[in-house]
């Protein structure tokens, strides 16, 4: 059911940049409370549609309505009910973090006395409390980015956009992160996140689009999107390099579908541990072999024929 | 304009904390040209025999100083909108931030003009404190010239950051600097009246925001101007200002909303 104040409402929307289609007519539909996540590769054009949606990008053509509003005529009333972290952090480096959100929240038309109450709570709430008065500058990339979503908050938004929230951050950080973001969600902010981090679109994501040239190609929650795209396990098996395309033929009628790949071979069963003696029973060693849950990422290749991180 | 001062406030914070390097820059210039140009060419100068009458019954001391309550907010307007502008297009990115919000590409240009203001004015009343001190040029006169020096700047301000806002780089900037303004600081009639120039450049020095500006503040401090003539060089200067600003209203716009 699309409402009509729904927080995104998408038909056929096109987003062109002189004869390039970045974005090719994508139908989009995000609800009240949902956690609605892009998954797709570099170039597939989730930041165009990030930025149409955040009203700072013309829409090419198609109709776009945010809360049932027309970003075009209402750009501003829209942005002011929405929070953004976009791909690359844009703090402030000659302001400290505390100004850096005070400042923000008065874009906003906080009281400054409104502004520094809200800053403090939500520096509280990214756990950066103790460098309130430091510069941006020399904040490790998870303390700016936990700054850049502490900022995205100051209006207590409707709708958060997160551009690739945790690209270019290292595992702890990630976790750090996503506890932040899990927490924003169970209080019931409606949350679009763009990634090409398959873990990241299925521990986040209740509903997902996968997007690809700027299409999307699939749709559904992640566990549904595996459920109808492939099989419940996978086999991984290397051969060493070169030597793995040339073991196909002989491993026919073991599992679903089989993806090659230049270093190793991708079996697809329901039963990976089955697959894998059968494998023995036909004397098929592989040098290596590893028996996981199917992933997004697996999704992603099927449709594709490509991986999402290069 | 609630938006455009919330732009606004943004620099004022982050001036409150380096308005002491700001002013002493600002002064520090001005009182090394004074006392290198001002006093030690003047002393030659005033030597000449017809020398008060080339230079409008003045010293040479009284005309160069006046002129700095102009040329140098151009200095410090026309850097303002070069580096640190660009910087919010593509370094640190903070108009692109600003856009997220409910503030407007519109909002944006007005508070950079308030921000090139702002500089101007700490500028132009750090020069004309200076200028109290001499007996050549103490007046009631300095307080309208730092109007016309803030009115000087934004007349470059203005236009350079138009330009800056297309500009995917700082390639240009210095060449702007070389060929675009030392030349104004030295053929605008700063040093010596435009008068002196060769016929031919005479009407060039006419078209440039800075002689206006220098036309003035000399004119406010130390009489002798006219007032058509001050209306005509505070309509040029205001021309500047506004066709900078609506050229920004575009290039921001276009910059900003891809
Ligand atoms: N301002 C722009 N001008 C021209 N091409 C652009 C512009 N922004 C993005 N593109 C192109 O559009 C495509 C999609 O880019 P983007 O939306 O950033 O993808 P993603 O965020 O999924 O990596 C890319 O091929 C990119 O080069
Ligand atoms: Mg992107």
């Amino acid at each position: 059911m699309v409402g009509a104040q729904d927080p995104v409402v998408a038909r056929q929307l096109v987003k062109k940049f002189d004869d390039f289609v970045a974005v090719d007519q994508i139908d989009v539909h995000v609800a009240p409370g949902e956690a609605f996540g892009f998954l797709g590769p570099n170039g597939a054009g989730k930041t165009s549609t990030m930025r149409m949606i955040g009203c700072i990008s013309p829409v090419s053509s198609g109709e776009l309505r945010i809360f049932g509003l027309d970003p075009e005529a209402d750009g501003r009333k829209i942005r002011a009910r929405m929070g953004v972290v976009p791909q690359l952090d844009q703090l402030d480096n000659e302001l400290t973090v505390m100004e850096n959100l005070v400042i923000y929240g008065r874009y906003f038309d906080l009281s400054r006395r409104d502004a520094r109450a809200k800053a403090a709570e939500l520096l509280d709430f990214v756990q950066l409390t103790e460098r309130a008065d430091s510069k941006v500058e020399p904040l490790s990339g998870g303390q700016q980015r936990r700054v850049s979503i502490a900022r995205s908050l100051i209006n207590d938004p409707d709708l958060l956009l997160l551009d690739e929230p945790t690209t270019g951050l290292d595992p702890q950080a990630r976790h750090v992160l996503w506890d932040r973001l899990y927490m924003l969600k169970e209080r019931g902010a409606t949350q679009i996140i763009t990634t090409h981090f398959m873990d990241e679109a299925e521990q986040l994501c209740d509903r997902l689009v996968v997007m690809d040239a700027g299409k999307i190609v699939a749709e559904g929650s992640p566990q549904g999107l595996i459920a109808e795209h492939v099989r419940r396990e996978v086999l991984e098996v290397r051969f060493g390099h070169g030597r793995n395309e040339e073991q196909v033929e002989k491993l026919d009628g073991i599992g679903g579908r089989i993806e090659a790949l230049p270093d190793r071979l991708l079996i697809y069963a329901d039963d990976g541990e089955a697959a894998l003696s059968e494998l023995h029973r036909r004397e098929v060693v592989p040098e290596s072999s590893l028996i996981r849950r199917s992933s997004l990422e697996d999704v992603f290749l099927k449709l594709t024929g490509r991986t999402l991180v290069e | 304009m609630t938006h455009a001062l919330h732009v606004f406030e943004r620099d004022v914070v982050f001036l409150r904390r380096i308005w002491k390097a700001v002013l002493l820059s600002a002064v520090v210039q001005p009182v090394m040209y004074l006392l290198g140009v001002g006093i030690g060419v003047g002393s030659l100068v005033d030597r000449g025999a017809d020398s008060a009458d080339l230079l409008g019954g003045v010293s040479y001391f009284a005309f160069y100083a006046t002129a700095l309550l102009a040329t140098t907010p151009m200095f410090v307007g026309g850097q303002e909108a070069l580096w640190p502008t660009l910087d919010g297009f593509m370094w640190s990115n903070s108009y692109r931030a600003m856009l997220a919000t409910p503030i407007s590409s519109r909002d944006v240009v007005i508070g950079q003009l308030f921000r090139y203001a702002l500089r101007c004015v700490v500028t132009a009343a750090g020069v004309a404190v200076v200028l109290a001190i001499f007996d050549d040029t103490r007046s009631w006169g300095l307080g309208l010239a730092v109007l016309v020096g803030v009115l000087t700047g934004l007349a470059f301000a203005m236009p350079f950051a138009a330009w800056t806002a297309t500009r995917e780089g700082d390639s240009s900037f210095p060449a702007i600097i070389r060929f675009g303004i030392i030349p104004m600081f030295l053929f605008s009639g700063a040093f010596y009246p435009v008068s002196q120039l060769p016929d031919a450049l005479e009407p060039v020095a006419w078209v440039t925001p800075l002689w206006h500006g220098v036309e003035l503040c000399r004119g406010a401090v130390l009489g002798g101007l006219g007032g058509g003539m001050a209306a005509l060089h505070v309509a040029v200067l205001l021309a500047y200002v506004v066709g900078g600003t609506a050229a920004c209203m575009v290039t921001f716009e276009r910059r900003l909303r891809t």
